[in-house]
């Protein structure tokens, strides 16, 4: 806790300075976690705020409070506290006009060895490359392993699989909790709540559409925030499912959502352009 | 140019699920779950991912009315309360406690479920205390 705790001071010293620049690298504010009495939640930091209130944990999607706040204020210059999936959602989020990379600041923070593996993450280090304004906290480290469900899901048949999900997609109160907290969900219509493709009142949700639904439309996508999984209410291991679609989309599109902000996402392109390798067509 | 997340309770049901209010400028922008409650954990209903729905909604009452003829006026709080106060009493007077019923409700919190029963007994002097959530 020592080391988080020096980072933690470290990272409050950075927002204090771009809040307080006397020249044109001073930033309106700073997106960050502001802890107080009551709890800890998303907040923007303004020149004169109490930065001993910055806090780095529990995880919240800081990119599409970023997203809002750029909306708003269209002028505006924002920093954001980012770890690695924070940054990887932001590069996603550019690529589709939810976010302006040239009017942020990433004060990008490295995850410990210990938060990586809770969250299975493979890329726990933001990378600074794609921003023209960045700078990374912290000592990288290793990507961790992934969850184990995946490699046990592996080894079942195609009939257990189906009713493994079948297990798991029963749980669902439909809470769209999975679709709310996502940085990557902003359609202003979604076919989630549209009639057609899900019928409402009816609890599971028939199985699999409503579940395959989401997942598809979170293929090349998906940058394994994992904040789906961590509010789901019925504990449904959702990422298992993305990581797999991640993986599939790796290898037909060689396409890895949040890494490279140049690389134009494959299904928004037609299939002309689209880099399918040669062995699938 | 103000964004902060202020911390209340969903008010949808007796669980009392912790929710943040996304405030953009003054005005309700969204909902967060509260990571850190005890009871939810950062997890809500479909009720608690929308509890901002109706804080600003045209059909919400901000004052209170009072039935008057077919329809019903605007009057102040302290106009309203009076008129309760006043009529419960004459009813109590002319018919007995046994003539009363208290509904309790899911929406409120244990402590305003509480005050309830509590009025209904020490007050009102009758034990016909009922809540929604056997209807």
């Amino acid at each position: 806790m020592a080391g988080q705790n020096t980072l933690t001071e470290e990272l409050r010293a950075h927002v204090a300075e771009k809040l307080q620049a006397a020249d044109s690298s001073q930033l309106d504010g700073v997106v960050a976690l502001r802890r107080t009495s009551e709890g800890t939640a998303p907040h923007l930091f303004r020149e004169g705020d109490d930065l001993a209130q910055l806090a780095l944990n529990p995880r919240y999607p800081l990119a599409s409070v970023l997203s809002l706040l750029q909306k708003r204020y269209p002028d505006a210059h924002f920093g954001i506290v980012a770890r690695g999936c924070d940054a990887r959602a932001l590069v996603e989020m550019a690529k589709r006009d939810q976010v302006d990379a040239d009017r942020l600041y990433l004060l990008g923070v490295a995850c410990t060895a210990e938060e990586a593996e809770e969250c299975y993450c493979a890329d726990p280090a933001p990378d600074p490359e794609p921003w023209p304004q960045a700078e990374v906290l912290g000592t990288p480290v290793e990507g961790a392993p992934p969850n184990p469900i995946v490699a046990e899901y592996e080894e079942m048949s195609l009939e257990e699989r189906r009713a493994f999900w079948r297990q798991q997609f029963l749980k669902c109160i439909k809470c769209y909790g999975c679709r709310d907290i996502c940085p990557e969900c902003f359609c202003e219509s979604c076919a989630l709540e549209d009639p057609l493709w899900v019928e409402r009142g009816i609890l599971a949700p028939p199985f699999p559409m409503f579940h395959l639904i989401r997942a598809m439309h979170m293929s090349a996508r998906c940058v394994a925030c994992r904040q789906c999984e961590l509010v789901c209410p019925a504990h449904i291991p959702l990422t298992v499912l993305y990581d797999l679609i991640r993986r599939d989309v790796g290898e037909m599109l060689e396409y890895m959502p949040g890494a490279d902000i140049d690389v134009e996402p494959p299904l928004s392109l037609t299939l002309e352009e689209a880099p399918v390798k040669a062995s699938l067509e | 140019m103000e964004y902060k997340n202020v911390l209340t309770t969903c008010v949808y049901c007796g669980c009392g699920c912790g929710i943040y209010f996304e405030v953009l400028d003054g005005e309700i922008v969204g909902v967060l779950p509260d990571k850190e409650h005890p009871i939810s954990r950062g997890s809500l209903c479909i009720k608690g991912w929308n509890a901002d729905s109706f804080v600003n909604h045209p059909d919400r009452l901000k004052t209170p009315l009072i039935r008057e003829g077919d329809g019903f006026r605007e009057a102040t709080w302290d106009e309203a309360l009076s008129l309760v106060a006043d009529r419960l009493g004459e009813i109590r007077d002319e018919s007995g406690p046994g003539s009363f019923g208290f509904l309790a409700s899911a929406k409120c919190t244990n402590e305003e479920n509480y005050l309830l029963q509590k009025f209904a007994r020490a007050v009102i002097k009758t034990n016909n205390v009922d809540h929604c959530a056997r209807l």
